[in-house]
């Protein structure tokens, strides 16, 4: 039997720009057998509560969850690193046939009297939805004895995709927001929602946002503390980035506590810039704005001669995106612009119509937008395009450099800092080093094609 | 021995998860797709956790169910799963490992598998002659009804025709057993799916009663060894001059060449028709110390009769040895000069380099059997292996331990289904210089500031874990040079004086 490279019931999430109306299936379960590049509703909730730093986070289930999951993240902390261990309650086969929760409620008690956490967030498996310990039971048990919140999060792999996983997170940690003191914020306050401090990304942020005088409440989740969370609620706005992440909590405090959000992302000096400018606009203080002003022409004026210099050798250069989230795929377009690239693929995860919709009218003519995409069609696609640079995670990495294709990583786990103005030189750099690189030279795809 | 505090929860795990050995396995056997039937978290978190030590693509297919599936059976998707995997990759065999959550909801598979292959491996079963790769072999029905030569062996009464891929399911739920259990429960099920009874007329009409494809071959099941480990064995029962099946066989398609096209599958593998004739060879040998009773070769010799013979990972000086005479006498030729010189240029280096090692305590922990191995390699440097820890619990592995350092060396701390918590807190007191294992023990060697020696797997913080050679006299050396570079480093970097001529 011959191989087909594109299964047909995938044939709707992905899309030619230019050639038919734009119409893209999405945020569907992925089609069984297609080895997608997607997670489940664990990994999902995993990364959005993983960077807070003071809380126990214990994985309720055999132990490949916690195990796949232990200290993989660059996300950084300025103190407590809680985080950065694994726990779980590995469940055994008696355990499955009798039930988890009295192994539950003593891992929690004995890891809590260990640590002495400031929360604990504590993960349902898939076997656990299927078993059916009351989590929320044990918890709510162990929280009254140890006086800390200890948060069930519903996160059982199987129902879903990483999407509901942000939102089983989102759903832990709306029970903290509003339980804190909020004297002595300022009226220029904010959350940061979404960023996750990689490399050290949210300090850098906090401290742009510092010198044009605001003030950072809470840090969700990046560097994240359970007392900052708790007294969020008394900021003046949310500013989010990360689409899907963090968006879900944004809408709770909304609702709850009047707070306004503005959607942002971090990557790309024109991205980066918005964001301060659209922060100084919603306090309506022309000081506050004059000030981020000030601090884009600065921040800009530094990188741009070395940035210039890696946009003269980079020009013309094709690459290629396939992430986690639409939204950063958005800023991923435009920063590769800024440095003189085309990009001839785009795709995600976990993208929304409305971000497909977005993506099309972003792009240029027969540039490839894909939906929840495997292996064998983003390598065809690396191929059809003959791409210089393939920007993705750990799975995508290995298929770029297999083909003998650059490789950019943006994912989380990621050690370099690519956000804000200092973030786009660094990922100007490692674009030019991974493209401009001579090993490319001995690799089969470009010694075939001197000969022909 | 001392004992560990019963704790009840787990703090950074010293193992993995069983579906992650078996798909391991499942890419040693050639045009092979592994395929994990649970939900998609499961594939994806293992694919990222394998890419990272091997710089290698691994697709590993999913059933990806969802929250119906696990309420009404995962039936439909995995057949889906089956039939779309077939379409795309075209493959010879597709591995399927259970996961949690299908084992949990009761999923039948292998009943699922029989449906899905009567539904669309038409005239799989058939009682007409089948073109296959060994010729013209008569064929039976299921009831044994109408066969022309009636074969004795209850295991295999048809045959598959080859446009089908075949399907070999394995029960690796994550709550029983390790990564290690997974890997050997999926090369147990592929020689008692796969496997096909060597008839007797096949070998009389090749015209030679000692017909080397058959009772000539020597199967090799060395574990789970590195990509490297895999090349070595394969020269090595090459200059031997033994015909042999090596199963599993990852060495290419975990550790590959650059291409210019992305393989559907990766090259490389176990051949399927080597695996099928494995019932026919004169020998098994299997590796490891701490094996579990049920094994590949364990069912090769109830099946067919093929004698088995194991014996530990050939690490280090004794353990080698053991190996190359067994070598040498099935072979009947004599131990080839390039090993005994390998053996005495390792000889010579360790003497060279004893007093750099002698009297070193080193923690050694990761999968069992390689515990076992490397216990026996640095106790015979004269390196003393004061704790060997395992996430495992096969119950022999302080057997083992006590096996290899009886002699030699004090006997060990040795601990089974511990974690790095338990490990930590008992290496505390123990005044440790090295830690010998997989990259997870770092966090601990820089909190307590000794050299960490990676071996195994993962390595995630260096490159080349798959390129690492442990088996052997040349494994042995370059672990040697390794270890006693990573002590004078040591020594070097903490002088105040730095010399610079150690």
């Amino acid at each position: 039997m011959k191989a087909a490279a594109f299964l047909q019931d995938r044939k709707n999430q992905i899309h030619r720009k230019g050639k038919t109306p734009f119409t893209m299936e999405c945020n569907k379960e992925s089609l069984a057998g297609a080895v997608s590049q997607r997670a489940c509703v664990f990994c999902g909730s995993r990364v959005v509560l993983y960077p807070i730093a003071d809380a126990l986070h214990l994985v309720h289930g055999p132990i490949g969850c916690a195990v796949y999951t232990w200290d993989i993240r660059g996300a950084l902390s300025s103190g407590p690193e809680l985080h950065r261990l694994s726990f779980s309650t590995d469940l055994q086969e008696m355990d499955v046939i009798f039930g988890g929760e009295k192994k539950l409620y003593n891992a929690l008690v004995e890891l809590i009297d260990r640590h002495q956490p400031k929360a604990a967030f504590v993960y349902s498996t898939c076997i656990v939805g299927i078993i059916g310990d009351d989590m929320g039971a044990v918890c709510k048990r162990v929280g009254d004895e140890k006086g800390i919140p200890v948060l069930p999060v519903m996160s059982e792999g199987f129902k879903g995709n990483k999407r509901e996983g942000y939102q089983a997170a989102c759903n832990a940690m709306s029970q903290l927001v509003g339980t804190g003191d909020t004297s002595g914020i300022s009226r220029y306050s904010i959350n940061i929602l979404g960023d996750f401090n990689l490399a050290g990304e949210i300090w850098l942020i906090q401290d742009y946002l510092n010198r044009i005088g605001v003030e950072v409440v809470a840090r969700i989740t990046g560097d994240g503390r359970i007392n900052d969370i708790k007294r969020a609620h008394g900021a003046a706005l949310n500013v989010v980035q990360c689409s899907g992440a963090t968006m879900e909590l944004a809408n709770m405090m909304k609702e709850r506590f009047a707070i306004p959000s503005i959607r942002v992302s971090y990557f790309g000096i024109e991205d980066m810039a918005e964001a301060l400018y659209e922060v100084a606009r919603f306090f309506k203080d022309p000081l506050v704005m004059e000030k981020a002003k000030l601090l884009v022409r600065e921040e800009i004026a530094r990188i741009m001669p070395e940035l210039n210099r890696y946009k003269a050798e980079l020009k013309g250069k094709k690459a290629a995106i396939y992430v986690g989230g639409a939204f950063k795929a958005f800023s991923l377009v435009k920063a590769f612009r800024l440095i003189g690239m085309n990009v001839v693929m785009v795709g995600s995860q976990t993208g929304t119509a409305e971000d497909y919709e977005e993506l099309q009218e972003i792009t240029d003519e027969g540039t490839i937008i894909v939906d929840d995409s495997n292996p064998l069609e983003l390598s065809s696609f690396l191929k059809e395009k003959d791409v210089d640079i393939f920007v993705g995670g750990v799975k995508e990495r290995p298929i770029a450099y297999k083909l003998g294709v650059a490789f950019c990583d943006h994912n989380h786990e990621r050690k370099e800092m690519l956000a804000g103005f200092q973030g786009m030189l660094n990922f100007a750099k490692e674009v030019y080093n991974s493209v401009m690189s001579p090993v490319w030279r001995f690799v089969p795809r470009r010694r075939e094609g001197e000969k022909s | 021995m001392s004992n560990m505090p019963p704790y009840t929860s787990t703090t950074n795990a010293c193992k993995l998860c069983k579906p992650l050995g078996a798909s391991l396995a499942f890419r040693g056997i050639e045009g092979t797709v592994p395929f994990l039937h649970g939900s998609q978290g499961c594939a994806t978190y293992m694919r990222r956790y394998i890419i990272s030590h091997f710089n290698e693509p691994i697709d590993i297919a999913s059933s990806s169910l969802g929250e119906k599936h696990a309420v009404y059976g995962g039936s439909a998707n995995l057949k889906l799963g089956l039939n779309n995997v077939t379409k795309k990759y075209a493959p010879k065999l597709i591995g399927v490992a259970t996961t949690c959550l299908t084992e949990t909801i009761g999923d039948d598979v292998k009943r699922i598998i029989s449906e899905y292959e009567a539904e669309f491996h038409k005239n799989t079963i058939s009682c007409v002659d089948v073109e296959s790769d060994e010729g013209k072999t008569p064929c039976i029905n299921e009831d044994l009804s109408i066969c022309e030569k009636p074969v004795s062996n209850k295991y295999k009464a048809h045959k598959y025709k080859d446009e089908h891929p075949r399907i070999i399911y394995v029960s690796t739920p994550s709550y029983s057993g390790t990564h290690m259990e997974g890997f050997h429960a999926a090369l147990k099920a592929v020689v008692e799916q796969l496997t096909e009874p060597v008839l007797p007329d096949e070998s009389l009409d090749s015209g030679n009663d000692a017909d080397p494809l058959t009772r000539g071959t020597v199967n090799f099941m060395p574990g789970f060894v590195s990509a490297a480990d895999l090349r070595y064995l394969k020269e090595l029962l090459a200059d031997f001059k033994i015909d042999f099946t090596l199963f599993p066989d990852y060495s290419e398609s975990l550790d590959g060449e650059a291409l210019n096209d992305y393989p559907l599958i990766p090259a490389g593998g176990t051949l399927i028709k080597d695996i099928k004739k494995m019932g026919g060879a004169k020998i098994t040998i299997e590796c490891g110390s701490t094996l579990p009773k049920e094994s590949a070769g364990r069912s090769l010799e109830k099946m067919y009769g093929t004698p088995l013979y194991r014996t530990a990972l050939p690490i280090g000086i004794r353990e080698t040895d053991r190996l190359m005479d067994k070598l040498a006498q099935i072979s009947k030729t004599g131990i080839p000069s390039r090993y005994k010189s390998a053996r005495g240029r390792l000889v010579d280096a360790m003497v060279d380099g004893h007093k750099y090692l002698s009297g070193k305590r080193a923690v050694v922990y990761g999968e069992e059997d390689l515990v076992v191995g490397l216990t026996s390699f640095l106790a015979e440097t004269g390196v003393q292996p004061v704790l060997c820890a395992s996430g495992g619990k096969s119950g022999e592995l302080a057997r083992a331990i006590a096996g290899v350092l009886d002699g030699i060396s004090p006997m060990a701390e040795v601990y089974e289904n511990v974690d790095f918590y338990d490990i930590e807190e008992r290496a505390e007191s123990l005044n440790i210089d090295l830690l010998v294992g997989h990259s997870k023990g770092y966090t601990f060697a820089r909190k307590i500031g000794v050299p960490l020696i990676r071996v195994g797997f993962p390595v995630h913080d260096r490159m080349g874990g798959q390129r690492i050679l442990h088996l052997g006299y040349h494994g042995a050396q370059m672990l040697f040079d390794t270890i006693t570079n990573t002590i004078i480093a040591k020594k070097q970097d903490d002088s105040p004086i730095g010399y610079s001529y150690m």
